[in-house]
């Protein structure tokens, strides 16, 4: 029978320091205990809080920062990395795409101080633009993956991850999901490693990738992945656990919890790293058993290695390359599969689940920039941010979205293909600084037509309010130099700038059609902090006078969450009424009210609020 | 009520081998803690998971951050015993589902275990703006209308306990959670003392001494409930009835006047209106058209005026 894990044991252990953390605190704890000296990262769901989490250790021990996007941030970490020093970088999915240039060259040069990427999947888009699979980039680019299960790992793996990287001269991704990421559990911490630092080792043949040193790089990483191939024939991480012949299961990663949930005496092959994947101890397993299934979340990447290898093993037939898994959904799989009998379905009540999708804020400074973007008739190529949400009702302000800094991109490309209608590009604050700038210096250059719409709500909102370099303060919340936007914009050729109040309407309405009425890129700055970060902000509440109110629902356009329907009604239509608790007074709703019945509490006599 | 022996659910276990009762005595407890953004809910899935990791249990509390904290629908599973696996709780195995709001609590029913479940759910109606997006005349919330006796006949055990207003009481709104915290104490094998402990770590400093009344409250209130095997009303089980039938939307537009200002055809809600060739408004899709008025208070020159053609009331007497 399988032999519970170490982790386990040592959770148990009451003499050992067992703290519960999640996935990403625990990578964090790893780092940290692997003696890591730099660390950077652009905030991304679900990895944020492994920066966050890094910041809250002693700045002796190591430099952390937001880095304006996640190629800077793996930049800077390679740089440590070069300094000698243990380093770095963390992101999601789909920040490894902003980074993956540095990252594809950063596999030829190796590491001379340790550096980890530890990179968050999204199975399940709980909150991203796809589900890529972060392993498909490591074979890609010839570098290991490792896959914790649970926290314990988590910790384990990216210490782990520190003393790979400098044995074999690569750099190491620790691979996490959303799962992984936001789920906590037990794990026992450890004091920190005081790592001897090395010198800066002057060696251009290794680090600068002219021609001629890359293609003798290649070579090398190649042979690299041989020795990591030869390592993990009998490393610790790989995990052979016996069972029942008839069959057997190779999985690695969250994958692995869910597998042993519903088979818990199954014969399962644990990897611990899903690339590069070793052949003989795959070969040697899959003899040992009659059936083989992979259970892998997303792409078939170890299924296909097998397959490559002649062996016969079933996977993304019973386990779908979509979405996030779950015991039902591998029960699932091994139902159909004919490894587990059909469970009887248990009696389920058909209810029409309440429709309740994420909305922006009451008070948020977006909600009036979208109703004056609606106003204003424009095509709209939006960006990533709470600001996405416009693209549903009410405000259903946005025509795209496709990645970070996309919009400006996207609406030069609308306006030389001749829509007819004026074109806008809408982009957060901490996007533009992200991947923003570049497009709209090409749309200065290639004098595109287009209107630029700056959401400056002074936070990056949408992972949970974290600094950037136009907030004025760092990741450990010391004072830092701030990006004047105007100043910025002019710079790069921008001659029509304007920064408008977000809260006043009137005055947004009309500066977006001057923005577009101007020929040539204008930019307009909507200025106004979050309602939620650093800061929240409660003002007095708003009332409505009930008696005035004739339902027209105007200001139910603007989607605010503290704005309801009341009892009574108007030719039919229910009359609004204010939740006092989530609305901040932002006086939005009273700017669109036709017929001016929403105001402060101490215009109105109590008797004359519905509430 | 004693349930942290918790294996001796009817659900079939369905294992190829006969290791069932081994593992039967492995199965962990299932908590799963449901609400809105910014209710508490991973508040009460903290304290619960540190309570049962301080009885030497083995905890997982998993949970997806994201858009949840803009309203949307927030939940927290816990699973806690001598062994735990998944980090998420399968569908039909919760032995306990705790919402802190009425329609959430509805949404994860499914969860619970059929036979043995125990449902504590908070009257609470959070409506989404979302739910108010109809303007037609008469049209109905859009909100879940199953009421408690309804939920009662579909779950082993079931409390629908308006937390809320027993945390309004107190005098502090936000305390609601820590009422449904006390419920669902009863339910699990853990001494009040230690349960007030683990909640004093995780309430803020100041309001303590509220937390912990709305605990007692809470745990009060459903040992009561459960000896007369209690269901409190909801409140506002009222929802106006639909008054959707038998009226027509008509606009009379009078062209002479409209100046081709285009706020109408920008500001309609359905996007149903629009200029034509002469540059004048024109409906372009009745069939959209709600007849909210919206265009007709908006222009500045009068030219829009709504005719509701029916006997639809004028007053909300149905409310």
């Amino acid at each position: 029978m399988r032999t519970a894990p170490e982790t386990v044991e040592n959770s148990r252990d009451q003499a050992k320091d067992v703290r519960p953390l999640t996935g990403n605190e625990a990578i964090a704890r790893g780092a940290w205990e692997a003696g890591v000296r730099v660390a950077a990262a652009y905030p991304g769901t679900p990895s944020t809080e492994i920066m966050e989490s890094l910041a809250e250790y002693p700045a002796e021990d190591l430099h952390a920062q937001w880095s304006t996007n996640e190629k800077v941030a793996l930049d800077v970490a390679m740089g440590a990395a070069f300094a000698g020093k243990r380093a770095l970088a963390s992101m999601k999915h789909v920040g490894l795409n902003v980074a993956a240039d540095a990252f594809m060259s950063q596999s030829y040069i190796g590491v001379n101080g340790g550096l980890v990427l530890a990179v968050c999947d999204d199975p399940g888009i709980h909150s991203s633009q796809n589900e890529q699979d972060t392993r498909i980039y490591a074979q890609l680019a010839t570098v290991p993956v490792l896959e914790p299960s649970d926290a314990q790992e988590a910790l384990d793996y990216t210490k782990l991850a520190f003393d790979l990287s400098e044995q074999f001269d690569t750099m190491v991704i620790v691979r996490g999901t959303t799962r992984l990421s936001h789920t906590r559990s037990p794990v026992t911490v450890g004091p920190r490693k005081d790592v001897a630092a090395r010198p800066f080792v002057e060696n251009p043949s290794k680090n600068v990738m002219i021609p001629a040193h890359a293609r003798r790089r290649h070579a090398v990483v190649i042979e690299r992945e041989e020795k990591l191939k030869e390592y993990l024939e009998t490393a610790t991480i790989n995990r052979w656990e016996t069972g029942d012949a008839s069959f057997g299961v190779i999985t690695a990663g969250t994958c692995y919890p869910y597998v042993r949930e519903v088979l818990p005496n199954a014969s399962v092959l644990k990897l611990g790293a899903s690339w590069p994947l070793p052949e003989g101890l795959l070969r040697r397993y899959c003899e040992s058993v009659e059936r083989v299934f992979v259970v892998e979340e997303l792409e078939p990447v170890i299924e296909k290695e097998l397959r490559a290898l002649g062996i016969k093993a079933e996977g993304k037939r019973f386990f779908s390359r979509m979405g996030e898994f779950s015991p039902e959904l591998v029960r699932a799989g091994f139902e159909q599969a004919g490894v587990l009998e059909p469970r009887a379905q248990h009696r389920s009540w058909a209810l029409e689940p309440l429709v309740r999708p994420p909305v922006l804020c009451a008070g948020c400074p977006h909600t009036s920039s979208f109703m004056a973007v609606r106003a204003s008739g424009a095509r709209v190529a939006g960006d990533i941010g709470c600001y996405t949400l416009a693209c549903l009702d009410p405000l259903r302000g946005l025509d795209t979205t496709v990645s970070m800094g996309s919009s400006i991109g996207n609406a030069i490309g609308m306006s030389k293909a001749g829509d007819t209608k004026p074109v806008m590009a809408t982009i957060g604050d901490s996007t533009f600084l992200h991947a923003g700038i570049p497009g709209l210096i090409d749309a200065v250059y290639n004098q595109a037509n287009i209107t630029v719409l700056l959401l400056d709500n002074h936070i990056t909102a949408m992972t949970g309010g974290q600094e950037h370099p136009g907030t004025g303060k760092t990741l450990r919340g010391e004072e830092a130099p701030k990006v004047d936007y105007e100043a910025l914009v002019r710079a790069i050729g921008v001659t029509w700038v304007r920064t408008v109040d977000s809260y006043d309407l009137a005055q947004m309405y009309q500066t977006l059609r001057e923005g577009i009425a101007h020929r040539g890129v204008s930019v307009i700055i909507s200025n106004r902090p979050c309602v939620l970060d650093p800061v929240k902000i409660k003002g007095p509440a708003l009332s409505i006078v009930n008696e005035q109110c004739n339902a027209c629902q105007s200001c139910m356009n603007l989607g605010c969450p503290a704005m309801t329907w009341g009892e009574d009604t108007f030719e039919g239509r229910h009359k609004v009424k204010i939740d006092q608790s989530l609305c901040i007074g932002c006086t939005l709703c009273a700017q669109v009210c036709t017929v001016d019945c929403i105001k402060p509490p101490s215009t109105i006599t109590t008797a004359a609020v519905t509430q | 009520m004693n349930r942290s022996n918790a294996s001796s659910s009817s659900v079939e276990s369905g294992q190829l081998r006969p290791t069932a009762a081994a593992a039967k005595a492995r199965e962990p407890m299932n908590v799963l803690i449901v609400g809105v953004g910014g209710q508490g809910v991973i508040m009460v899935s903290k304290a619960l998971a540190s309570l049962a990791q301080s009885k030497g249990f083995e905890v997982k509390q998993s949970e997806v951050h994201g858009m949840a904290k803009r309203g949307g629908t927030v939940f927290s599973h816990v699973r806690f015993g001598p062994q735990v696996w998944s980090p998420t709780i399968p569908k039909g195995e919760a032995d306990i589902l705790v919402a802190l709001e009425w329609a959430e609590g509805l949404r994860w029913l499914s969860y619970l275990k059929p036979d043995t479940g125990i449902f504590i759910c908070d009257t609470k109606r959070i409506v989404p703006p979302f739910a108010c997006l109809n303007r037609r005349p008469g049209a109905p919330l859009r909100y879940s209308r199953e009421t408690p006796a309804e939920v009662k006949q579909h779950v082993a055990e079931g409390y629908a306990i308006d937390a809320t207003q027993m945390a309004e009481e107190l005098g502090n709104e936000r305390a609601a959670n820590v009422v449904l915290i006390g419920a669902l104490s009863t339910a699990l094998d853990f001494p009040p003392e230690d349960w007030e402990k683990a909640l004093s770590q995780f309430v803020p400093k100041k309001t303590i001494a509220v937390n912990l009344e709305a605990f007692r409250l809470g745990r009060g209130w459903i040992n009561e409930a459960r000896t007369r095997v209690g269901v409190a009303t909801v409140p506002a089980e009222a929802v106006p009835a639909s008054m959707e039938a038998g009226y027509s939307v008509r606009l009379e537009i009078t062209q002479q006047w409209c100046k081709s200002c285009d706020i109408c055809v920008k500001l309609c809600p359905e996007r149903c209106l629009r200029l034509n060739e002469e540059r004048v408004v024109e409906l372009a899709q009745p069939e959209k058209c709600t007849g909210c008025r919206l265009c007709e208070l908006l222009c500045p020159d009068f030219a829009i005026r709504v005719h509701l053609d029916t006997a639809v009331p004028t007053q909300g007497a149905q409310a």
